[in-house]
């Protein structure tokens, strides 16, 4: 199979080609290009929000629409946003920066993206059918109480795309586990290979608890069930802490690949040595173990008494410690390196400020008296938007810079990357940073409407004026995807003197990654080459044909059919009809497990003599 | 050229399961995935100790458990456990027929399971009137144990499916593996369950 | 001379004092000037976790700018390769234990004020009002009082006043910035949160729990009066006649409509414990309509003609028959002369 060749596809071939694919780059790049098509529409709605709170009594939205405004916002960002970009990440990067051919398990990390795609699909239909509108959190007893089916999307949606994202952890875990190459211990993995590992862990143990809470969720609107309706005995709270025990996590599986990331760019931009690796790993676990541990503080006025909230706002004001270790260690990479600071950069050195705001804010929540005031205003939202944007969306940004030229041959433009930079990093401050006030000075959070001389006026309408910058800054950065693609010319192989295994793999990437699995000799595996002169990496075997697993198109069906079998299950209580879907969808989606259970799939070779054809 | 998955008899491998690196990771993969489960069932635990004493007036688990019946549960579910270990040792000693009539055996027991746990519910609805609506006691009840009974049927499926398309195709070092896996995802059923039986059961009998 | 400078130094500081208030938001709702013992907890803590924490960020704000204008690579050195250092031992040891040292410093007086916010010692021997959190409105019940009010809640000043809060729908959350930090409304059990006001005054309390729609419009207030006051209100509160007819014809008429239309359904006048809709004792004395819009006729016809503009997603909204604009006109004439007590809230201050 030669590379050229994919060049001269027709459209069909390569829709094809993408519906079947089993390549995790290729899995990468739908995955961040679905999660950007999400981040915008969640950007869209996140100007709704802000237009309306311009300024006091406004009525640019209903109450209504509002609050479906928010509960979108959060949860588009959240599941449909962030994190599908980060797994794209995940998946475009790790192979490649711990020396494998391909991940553990190809045909699950497909399903995952399509479960994903689809969850995200069937949440947005929710827009044209009535949308949610109990916010993310979704508590109970509003969210049993809201009336239409908003809030059935919003579990039939997480649901689909919390399998997913479930698969792709465990897909993961394996991969980093069975799949190294020769001499990539984990002490020498790259820092982003390493908070992938912690992160997928972290999927693997928070996601369930909130696949529970979902069907709790599910059963109490659509089976009649009794958890959360107090009449018949049952209990809110618990909702309250399933979620909590999934999303304080959560909130980590968003911001470790993001540390990850500054991690690469820190050590490659002062072109030296992460400083304190060991530490930085050490730090990684404490953070995932610790956020198991702190659920509650998300719940200190929910009234589970004092012995409880003293617990967990300890718990939480500990979390401090290793996330300073990891700033420290950023601070000393940059001390008597060679700094260059290109946008890639410079979205990495914007973060460390931001998100020092932002994790200084954390631990002032965590004690819990003063939370009894923080608890639900605008602090809160600044506060995690210090944490959400300030680390994760600067990451994302990051990244993508970082790896474009990985993904797609080109390396971004660097003057519409730094005015793009520019607007998004004063719009971002220009937006929170006046929030935190807002909270103290008496303005709850998911407030529709503020009420004239409270002395929130100023403050709301600097916040929207700073949303429009964010918004210009988004804009930029899209017209530069597209000069970039346009003009842009063809990136070198290395193209920022990079010192991990994924800038040693020829420009494009060849499918099976490596013709020959490297020798890794340390951290920084191709640093080191470098160092000694060699400029290649060593190979660990000699030239042998390679085995790769087959595309298929039964994720893709499999997934369609728990798509449609999710509305049905929208549907089922007020249509007997949909039971046709619900029961078809789930034949489709079950068929599609028993075909690919019963047929053998044996993947294939790709031969030696033709490995031994392509040039370098 | 396609690979050659075929056992070798002249070079048996002491664990045809894990030969393959398509074995091995599956094999992991299991295990952390069990992880995951593990916490799902922690999640519905804590759910139904939360919820086990709102009966809401209706019925309350001392009046409706009875022992026996999930004894005789417990057992099945138990040796079926056993009799997959045996299949799995015969798996290793690459004795395809008998691994599959131990294989058969476990699947029987689990039937059985299965049949009395569609009994034990039948009894509940309709000699108590103690459904998933009665009470958050109940529908935390029903989704605890039927979670678990849920898993039983996938876990049947399964079985059922790999027994019969290898019926012909005897053992060789492609399908070891998903017998080897669905062995382990079978214990981690039966350890659910001693958990279900030890909380749900015996300490709704008590308190 | 000197009496001219002594008008400067006073006009500045008034100055600096008023700008430092505008800062620090509306006087009677921010967090920021805390006027009750909650609130004054809350703001300790945070002041103390403010300064370790912009302590920290400086030390932070400090090596990473020296770092950046130190370390940036100059023309010539593209080729430059710096030293690849490892760690440093003593430094990572430095940086982990001064965090740990301030976290504890932080943690320790959160924990003391954390049990101290929780202590219900005193309780039985104190005010104990039942908060329940409605669709959008409040609900205070004075135990052994019986006293119900709406919207409005009246406590004695230097005082604590054990509030026991739930809910009758879904999840609010009772907050008054001023006077203390907020506590949870379940459905499922009952939160017991004092509060202590230092200074008379009206302040506003907000829902903080997105409770639906008109979760924005939830607003209550807490008027804190001396405690002769409070004995006073008190007393007027429980002499209030339910069935006291008005002096004029308009009143008289809206009592009948009152009656007639079915709001007396939902809503008291007096102490009976109908809790359906809020209470209207003493509604002339309220301090808003709806709990957000000024206490005038022309308001409170417009919500009796049509609820639902004003707060989306209220009960209220198409449970009584229709009313013509004549007949809500007497209705309100009739509830703003429910005038039962002396302390007024105008009598305490703005709002």
């Amino acid at each position: 199979m030669s590379l050229a060749s994919a060049q001269k596809k027709g459209f069909g071939a390569i829709l094809w080609d993408y519906l079947t694919t089993v390549d995790h780059k290729k899995i990468g790049v739908m995955y961040i290009a679905a999660g950007a098509f999400f981040f915008i529409l969640g950007g869209i709605e996140s100007l709704v929000i802000r237009v309306q709170l311009m300024v006091p009594e406004n009525d640019f939205v209903s109450a209504g629409l509002y609050n479906e405004m928010i509960t979108m916002h959060g949860t588009t960002m959240i599941f449909f946003a962030a994190m599908p970009i980060l797994l794209g990440f995940m998946n475009v990067a790790v192979p490649l920066q711990i020396g494998a051919r391909d991940v553990a398990f190809p045909f699950l990390n497909a399903l995952g993206f399509w479960l994903f795609l689809f969850g995200g699909i069937l949440l947005n239909l929710s827009w044209i059918f009535g949308a949610p509108d109990a916010g993310w959190t979704a508590y109970p007893p509003l969210s049993t109480q809201s009336p239409g089916h908003g809030t059935d999307f919003y579990v039939m949606a997480l649901q689909l795309s919390g399998a997913g994202t479930l698969m792709g952890g465990i897909n993961f875990i394996v991969t980093i586990v069975t799949m190294r190459a020769p001499g990539m211990t984990y002490m020498r993995m790259p820092l982003f290979s390493w908070t992938t590992f912690v992160t997928s862990i972290l999927i693997l143990f928070a996601f369930p608890a909130f696949t529970v809470a979902l069907f709790l969720l599910m059963f109490d609107r659509m089976f009649d069930s009794a958890f959360f309706d107090i009449a018949l005995g049952g209990n809110a709270v618990i909702w309250q802490h399933l979620f909590w025990i999934f999303a304080h996590p959560e909130v980590y599986i968003l911001i470790l690949p993001a540390f990850g990331i500054f991690s690469e760019i820190f050590s490659v931009f002062s072109k030296k040595r992460l400083f304190g690796y060991t530490s930085m790993v050490f730090a990684t676990f404490l953070i995932a173990f610790l956020g198991f541990m702190v659920w509650a503080h998300h719940m200190f006025t929910v009234g589970l008494g004092s012995v409880a909230n003293a617990i967990f706002a300890v718990g939480t004001m500990a979390i401090a410690v290793p996330t300073g270790i990891k700033i420290f260690n950023w601070l000393a990479t940059m001390w008597g390196g060679s700094i260059r600071i290109s946008t890639a950069m410079l979205w990495a050195l914007a973060f460390i400020p931001s998100f020092t705001i932002g994790g200084m804010t954390g631990v002032m929540l965590g004690a819990a008296t003063a939370d009894y005031q923080y608890h639900d205003t605008y602090f809160v939202v600044a506060h995690f938007h210090y944490v959400l944007v300030g680390g994760v969306v600067f990451g994302i940004m990051a990244g993508l810079h970082y790896w474009w030229p990985l993904m797609f041959r080109r390396v971004l433009n660097e003057t519409l990357g730094k005015l793009a930079f520019w607007l998004f990093f004063i719009g971002f401050h220009l937006t929170f940073f006046i929030q935190h006030f807002l909270g103290l000075m008496g303005m709850p959070r998911r407030y529709w409407v503020f009420l004239e001389d409270q002395g929130l006026d100023l403050g709301n309408l600097v916040s929207t004026i700073g949303a429009f910058f964010m918004a210009a800054g988004a804009i930029v950065f899209v017209i530069n995807i597209i000069y970039t693609a346009v003009k842009g010319e063809k990136a070198p192989q290395d193209p920022w003197n990079g010192r991990t295994l994924e800038w040693a793999v020829p420009s494009p990437t060849p499918f099976y990654n490596f013709k020959q699995l490297p020798l890794v000799r340390g951290l920084d595996p191709l640093w080191i080459e470098k160092m000694e002169g060699n400029g290649k990496l060593t190979a660990a075997e000699p030239l042998n044909d390679i085995h790769m697993p087959n595309g298929s198109i039964i994720p893709f069906v499999m997934t369609v059919g728990f798509f449609i079998a999710s509305l049905g299950f929208i549907y089922q209580y007020e249509y007997p009809i949909a039971y046709l879907a619900l029961y078809g969808g789930m034949a489709i989606g079950i068929g599609g497990m028993i075909v690919r259970s019963l047929k053998d799939d044996h993947g294939y070779y790709v031969r030696k003599e033709e490995l031994e054809g392509e040039v370098e | 050229m396609s690979h050659d998955y075929s056992l070798n008899p002249e070079k048996l491998h002491e664990d045809p399961a894990k030969v393959t690196h398509e074995g091995k990771n599956k094999f992991i993969g299991l295990w952390v995935f069990l992880g995951g489960e593990t916490v799902l069932f922690a999640s519905l635990f804590a759910t139904y100790l939360a919820l086990k004493n709102s009966t809401a007036g209706g019925p309350s688990s001392q009046e409706i458990f009875g022992l026996e019946l999930v004894f005789i549960m417990t057992m099945l579910l138990l040796t079926s456990s056993l009799t997959s270990v045996y299949a799995i040792y015969h798996m290793k000693n690459h004795n395809f027929r008998k691994m599959q009539l131990w294989f058969g055996i476990t699947a029987f027991l689990g039937l059985g399971f299965l049949a009395c746990e569609i009994y034990e519910f039948a009894h509940y609805i309709t000699d108590y009137g103690f459904t998933f609506r009665s009470s958050a006691f109940g529908s935390a009840f029903y989704t605890l144990v039927g979670f678990h009974g849920g898993h039983v049927i996938v876990g049947m499926s399964w079985l059922i499916a790999l027994m019969v398309r290898n019926a012909k195709r005897g053992l060789n070092l492609y399908n070891a593996p998903k017998y080897n896996t669905f062995a382990l995802y079978w214990h981690f059923i039966d350890v659910v369950w001693v958990f279900i039986f030890t909380v749900v059961y015996l300490m709704g009998m008590v308190s | 001379m000197k009496s001219r400078m002594g008008k400067v130094k006073l006009f500045l500081l008034f100055g600096i004092t008023s700008l430092v208030l505008a800062a620090c938001g509306k006087e009677n709702l921010t967090s920021l000037d805390p006027k009750g013992y909650g609130a004054e907890s809350s703001f300790n803590i945070m002041m103390l976790s403010l300064i370790i924490m912009i302590g920290v960020f400086l030390v932070v704000i400090v090596i990473y700018t020296l770092a950046l204008i130190r370390f940036r690579q100059k023309k010539g050195q593209e080729n430059y390769i710096p030293k690849q250092v490892e760690g440093n031992h003593k430094l990572e040891v430095l940086w982990t234990s001064i965090p740990i040292l301030l976290v504890l410093i932080l943690a320790i007086p959160t924990v003391i004020s954390v049990f101290d916010l929780a202590d219900e010692t005193d309780a039985s021997s104190s005010i104990n009002i039942d908060v329940t959190g409605n669709q959008y409105w409040w609900n205070f019940d004075y135990t052994g009082e019986e006293i119900q009010t709406s919207q409005d809640l009246y406590i004695p000043v230097g005082e604590k006043v054990y509030l026991h809060v739930k809910s009758s729908d879904v999840v609010h959350s009772f907050w008054v910035p001023t006077i203390s930090g907020k506590i949870d409304a379940n459905p499922e059990n009952t939160n017991t949160m004092y509060i202590e006001a230092y200074e008379e005054g009206v302040y506003w309390g907000k829902c903080a729990e997105l409770c639906g729609p008109s979760h924005s419009l939830m607003d209550f207030k807490v008027i804190a009066v001396s405690p002769e006051k409070y004995e006073q209100w008190v007393a007027d509160m429980q002499n209030a006649d339910p069935e006291e007819v008005p002096a004029e014809a308009v009143a008289q008429e809206g009592k009948e409509l009152f009656e007639s239309k079915s709001c007396i359904a939902c809503h008291a006048i007096g102490s009976s414990p109908n809790a359906v809709g809020p209470n209207l004792t003493n509604y002339a004395n309220r301090t808003t309509v709806a709990g957000i819009k000024d206490v005038t006729k022309e308001n409170l016809v417009e919500w009796l003609l049509d609820p639902e503009s004003i707060k989306p997603g209220n009960l209220m909204t198409g449970n009584y028959p229709e009313l013509t604009e004549d007949e809500a006109n007497s209705i309100a004439e009739y509830l703003l002369q429910l005038d039962h007590s002396e302390v007024t809230p105008q009598s305490i201050g703005e709002w």
